[in-house]
Formats: structure tokens, sequence, C-alpha cells
């Protein structure tokens, strides 16, 4: 029995040695997703070009736009003199922040009336309009705090010093700048291995299939359950290798930190492999040409990879949409990539996740072998 | 030529599901699961303290929209346990003295522990958080003014006024969705064209259409038109969904519309048939079209990440992305009232690129009939 297996793996790996395309498929495409995720991928709110309208023209106006660009957050790249010259530059998308100061800010200030900053955001991109109003706020309110003291001290200086006041500390853990390269680079390894392992079972199979090789290997004396072995424990060590390679790449390249443990990600990885080689196995019992295992591979792959949280937090969806993701093998993965990775946490807080794969292995492995059975007979 | 290739789509199940089923789906799943909005976000709290004042903090953000208090702790171990576990995003501790040093002091403060794995959750998250106490300190302020017969102290000296333009409740599937029918676009034309063409290569039909007297230049347009067909009416479908079924604004010219969405299928079909012509397996050219086009679509384009965040050397190449300019035109048209005399410079960059395109595609096919 070990030996027809054994013969069968030879045969694969001789198979893939010769086929250079695959070799190249097997090691370019990860790499070139690493980079473009790693450079590309980031929600960061830095620098943000804002067009300023200040018709006060006064120390305070002047006061209330140094917070801004003290903070790193904003730049002032235009100054604009009439707010028709903002229509068009908000509306080529320019620029996606404008502020504007009405004349008399600084008398209503020194009146202790409430004076007003009028903000004109794009709100197109939503996600980056909502930072940047965070980023306002917080401005806003230290200029308030600032301004009010200052009053306070000019009349009543005794009482300045203890007006209450209450901060919030902020401690962002695991990713202290907030890097979007870490969250996005241990997410990657887990996208990739899902996309390569996937695709290289179910078109394998389907491939030997198509051409009627298929017939020729079962008139062998291998049996189902050896071939299925054969076939895809050397997509189990591809697998694997890609994971290693863009782990490594993803460390030293992009500096993400390791912090767990290295035997609690392999099982991950392991039972990861396991079952995306069933997913892709089922797959190619469920279609006859290579196209049809596309198009289904593509049905699988497109809302494993938008549901599991790579990059949109499962919080946010619907519920129904949240009830799909736990039948999601990528979502457990990435908890367990990310856990390892940057909390650096082990089995006791990973175990509903490993148990959680290894379910899905066992019912997609019953299905699987049970389809592929009926499907050479 | 065309009609024989609508024929072949509409017998072949597998390709009208591809037509049909395809951008409902991708519409569907990236309406739904692609929401970069932080409401709900889950909250542990610790009030060490358990006076009025911190109970007081801890309804402000019970109260808050952004957060869901779902658990108050009674230790520390337990909330790291809870972050740790991806239990709840934002950790709210309440330090023992915190009424005692707002009394004796005037300052106190309390302690956000944020999940920082999900940076822009962690972002959104941090500015509700400085919001929800930011508000809170103010009515302590203004509280502690009263009492102390400072009423002309009792204003907030500066206010701010929002005005959002273009998606004026901030909303991510606003921003998402007009976005998507790039991605559905790029991934079906790729798709369809390479597969199809490198079916003809794979089964020695192309051959024999090449042994006819068409001539390379017909056998490609007759080949995509079709395509372009579909790709239309799928970009209609789309558009359709977006406006009908998630609510998102369309603003713009159709007109504007549809000529962007056609210069864009020209480039993608072109791509793809030279992807099919250069590789001639089905295996090969469906990898490729999708590292080609469905990559830099998602990725490059604007669709979700911004542009310009990116590190320059990405922000340069971004400017050969053609997507960028289909992506940045459907939001405009979508979102602001853009019509073609606005979108000139995104126009002009696809005509660019449709003919660079249109011209290395038609020589593709004639090296290879040698």
């Amino acid at each position: 029995m070990f030996d027809r297996i054994w013969c069968m793996i030879v045969k694969e790996f001789l198979q893939l040695r010769r086929d250079k395309y695959a070799r190249f498929r097997l090691l370019v495409p990860p790499i070139i997703q690493m980079l473009v995720y790693g450079y590309a991928a980031t929600f960061d709110v830095n620098r943000v070009p804002i067009a300023v309208m200040d018709f006060d023209h006064s120390q305070e106006s002047r006061d209330l736009l140094s917070h801004f660009t003290f903070t790193g957050r904003f730049e002032v790249a235009k100054v604009l003199s009439n707010e028709q010259q903002l229509k068009s530059l908000i509306g080529r998308s320019d620029i996606p922040m404008a502020l504007k100061i009405e004349p008399g800010f600084a008398e209503l200030l020194r009146k202790g009336q409430t004076a007003h900053l009028q903000v004109i955001v794009d709100g197109t991109n939503s996600n980056t309009a909502l930072i940047a109003v965070g980023y306002v706020n917080q401005i806003a309110d230290q200029f308030s705090q600032d301004y009010a003291t200052y009053r306070l001290e000019q009349m009543t200086p005794a009482l300045a010093a203890v007006v209450p006041q209450i901060s919030l500390e902020q401690r962002p853990w695991y990713n202290p700048d907030l890097n979007s390269q870490w969250f996005f680079v241990p997410g990657v390894i887990g996208s990739i291995t899902l996309m390569m392992v996937v695709t290289l079972t179910a078109f394998a199979i389907v491939r030997e299939r198509e051409i009627g090789t298929l017939e020729q290997v079962m008139v062998t004396p291998i049996r189902p359950f050896e071939f299925i072995l054969g076939k895809t424990i050397p997509f189990f060590v591809v697998g694997l290798a890609d994971v290693i390679l863009v782990a490594v790449v993803g460390t030293l390249w992009f500096q993400v930190p390791f912090r767990g443990n290295v035997l609690v990600l392999l099982l991950g990885v392991v039972l990861f492999l396991l079952s995306t080689l069933n997913v892709g196995l089922l797959i190619s019992t469920l279609s006859s040409t290579q196209q049809q295992a596309f198009v289904l591979g593509f049905f699988f792959l497109n809302p494993a990879f938008t549901l599991s949280g790579f990059a949109f937090p499962i919080t946010s969806m619907p519920k129904a949409m949240r009830m799909i993701t736990y039948v999601d093998p990528l979502r457990y993965f990435l908890l367990i990539l990310r856990g390892t990775f940057l909390k650096g946490v082990g089995l006791d807080i990973l175990w509903p996740q490993m148990v959680a794969l290894a379910l899905l292995t066992s019912v997609l492995m019953l299905i699987s072998v049970a389809r592929f059975h009926k499907s050479i007979d | 030529m065309s009609r024989k290739e609508f024929t072949q789509v509409r017998r072949d199940p597998y390709s009208l599901v591809v037509v049909l089923f395809l951008p409902l789906v991708q519409i569907l799943l990236l309406g739904y699961g692609a929401r970069l909005d932080a409401n709900h976000i889950p909250v542990y709290v610790l009030d060490q303290e358990g006076s009025q004042d911190s109970q007081a903090l801890l309804k402000a953000f019970q109260a808050s929209p952004y957060f869901d208090v779902i658990k108050a702790v009674d230790n520390y171990h337990a909330l790291v346990r809870a972050i740790d576990a991806d239990q709840c995003k934002l950790g709210i501790v309440i330090p023992w003295n915190f009424s005692e040093r707002l009394d004796d002091a005037g300052r106190t403060s309390v302690q956000a522990i944020v999940d920082g794995t999900d940076d822009n959750s962690a972002q959104l998250a941090e500015g509700y958080a400085q919001a929800v106490v930011a508000t809170y300190a103010n009515n302590v302020q203004l509280d502690w003014f009263a009492r102390h017969g400072l009423s002309q102290q009792a204003t907030i000296p500066l206010s701010v006024d929002y005005r959002t333009w273009f998606n004026e409740d901030l909303e991510s599937k606003n921003f998402i969705i007009p976005g998507t029918v790039a991605l559905v676009m790029a991934l079906m034309g790729a798709l369809l064209s390479s597969l199809t063409i490198a079916r003809e290569w794979e089964r020695g039909t192309m051959e024999q259409l090449i042994a006819t007297p068409v001539t390379a230049l017909e056998i490609m347009v007759g080949k995509l038109v079709p395509y372009l067909g579909i790709g239309l009416a799928d970009a209609i479908l789309c558009a359709v969904f977006a406006v009908g079924w998630f609510g998102v604004p369309f603003r713009g010219g159709l007109g504007a519309f549809f000529l962007a969405t056609t210069l864009f299928l020209i480039v993608i079909l072109g791509i793809g048939y030279m992807i099919s012509v250069a590789t001639k397996s089905q295996l090969g050219a469906s990898q490729y079209a999708l590292l080609v086009t469905l990559l830099p679509t998602s990725m490059l384009s604007g669709f979700a990440f911004p542009i310009d965040q990116m590190p320059a050397p990405i922000r340069a190449i971004t400017y050969l992305v053609y997507s960028r300019y289909y992506v940045s035109a459907l939001k405009r048209i979508f979102l602001s009232s853009a019509g073609i005399s606005d979108l000139v410079p995104e126009v002009v960059a696809m005509i660019i690129y449709a003919l660079v395109i249109g011209f290395f595609a038609t020589r593709a096919f004639h090296k290879s009939l040698q």
C-alpha cells in the first residue's frame, strides 16, 4: 500500500518538476501578492491634504490652524480666498477636507461665546473621512481646553489649576503604532495558501479526468483512497513550503513580529492545509472540466476570502453574513495567524479555532471521499 | 463570428452561470460583507472604583451607538483574556482612584485598551472612545463652573460644524459598492475572454478558425464584441442592484457611466485576449488573468485602500493601473454628479490605454500564427 502511495507521490513531483510554468506559478504569484498587500493595503490616515479658508486672519484663527498642522495628521495643501474654488477642488477629489473660519471668530472667543469652525468633508471614502473626523474632534477638544484654561487664568488664576479634567489614555496593544502591515502580512499567508492549495488540488484531479488519464490510473491496482493520498500529499508539501516561504518573506521583509509558539502555528497550518485540500478534492469531484472547476473554485474562494475578516471586520457584517463566516476555514486560520504572530497567545486561547478547523476538515473529508468514490464508479 | 460566439455562450450552461450569477454573487457579497464601518464595537469594562462618577461614564459608553458594552469584568486578567481571545476590541478600565483624583487634583484619567491587531478598527474605536470621554468631561466641567459661579465660563469655546459632501452619512457601502462594479467587470472580462479563447486553443478549434479566410483582426473583434455586450449588460445589472437593493445614490450622467465602462471593458478584454493567446491553456490563462486584472483592481485602484496613503513608488505604479481611472470615475459618477466633462482626465487615460492594448493585442495574435 505504502509503495503504491509512494509511487504516486514520486510521479506527482516529477510532473511538477518538469512543468516549468507550474514551478513559476508556485513561487512568483505568492511573492507578488505578499509585496502588493504589504505595501498597498493600508487604511492609514496621515498627512491628509487640507484646504484652508481663514476669513478672520486673527491670532486665534492662526493658533487653531497650527493645532491642525502640529499633529502631522494634516497638511495645508491649499490656502483659498473664496468658497467657489473649493467646489472644484473637492469635486475633482484633489482634497478630501477643508477648514473654514468665518470673520468674527476671534471676537466670539474673546466675548466668551462659542466660535465655530466649519469643516467640509468629501465623504466618498467614508473610512478615511471617519478617521479624519475623529482627529478633527480631538484637535478641536484640545483647542477648547487650551482656550478655556487660558481664559480662566486671565480671570481667576487660582481656580484655573483645579478645573476638572478627564483624559483618555489610549493603549493600543499588540500593534502599538497601528501599522497596517502588521495586520495584513499574517493575513496574506492565509489567503495565499487558501487560493493556491484549493486551485492546485481541484485542477490537478480534474485535468487527469479531462485528459482521460484518470481511467488509466484507476485500472492499476491502486485503491481510491491511496490515489487520494498520493494526489494530496504532494500538494500538502507544496502548501507547507508556500506557507513557510510567505511567512519568512513577510517577517523578514516587513518586520512583522512573531511572538507566539511556532508549534502552535504549525498545528494550525496543518489543520488549515487539510481543510483546503479537502475543499479542492470536493470541487474536483463536482466538476468534469477545468472550466467548471474554475467556476466552482471561484464561488468558494471569493466568499471564503471576503468573509474571513481578512480586511473587513466580521463584527461589522450583517447577522446572516456573520453566520456564514463560521463555516469559513480561513476565518479560523486568520485568528490563529494573528494570534500567534501579534498576540503571542497559545493553545489555551486558540483551542476553539483548532477544534473548529478539525471539525470542518473531518466533515469535508467525509463528503469529498464519498463523492470521490461515486464519481469514479 | 460574433453570432457564433453568442450562441456558444448561450449553449454552455457554465458560461451562463458565470455571466449572470457571478456578478450578482459578487455584488451581494461585497455589498454586505465589505463593510468598514465600526458600529457595535464589542467592549468590556472594568470598573475598579464603582462610584457614581465611574458608573456615569460607563453609561455614556453604553449610550453610544458605536459601542456594545457586552460585559463588566471584575479583574484585569479577565479583560486581558477577553482581548486575547477576540471577544472584545476595546477594554475600558476605570482606575480605583478615578473620582478621588478628580476631586483632589482636578485631573484624572481612564484607560482604553484597544486591540491594535486590526489597525483600522482600532483607529475608529479610539476616535469614538475619545469623543465619548470628551463629552463626559465637558459636562463635568460645565457643572463645576456652575458650582463655582463662573457662568461666563459655561460655554464651549469652539464647536465644529461638519458639512459632508457626496456620501453624507459616511457609510462605507456607498464608498465600496461603486468600486465593486469595476471588480466585477475586471473579473468577468478577464475570465470570459481568457477561458473561452484559451479553450479554443486547447481543443484545437482555433487552428480551424485560422484556416478560414477570416483575418486576425476580424477574429479578435468577432471574439470580443459579444463579451463587450455581456460586460455592459453585467455593468447595468450591478448598477441596478447597487441603487435598487443597497440604496447607493446614482447622481452622475448615464452617458459617462457607459462611456467609462465601455472603455474599461475594451482594456480588460484586450488583456484577457492577449493572455489567452500567450498561454494557450485554460488554467494558465485564468491564473494570469486574475493576477493581472483582479489583483491590481482590488488593491491598487483606490477601490478600498486610499492611494494617497501608499508609499511613493507604489503611488507611481498606480498611475499605470488602468482600473484606477475607472474606479475614480465610478465613484464620482455614483456619488457626486459627475458627467463626461468632469471626467476628462480619466476618460483620456482610458482611451490611451485602450488604444495601446488594442494595438498589442492584434500584434500578439499575428505572431502566434507563424
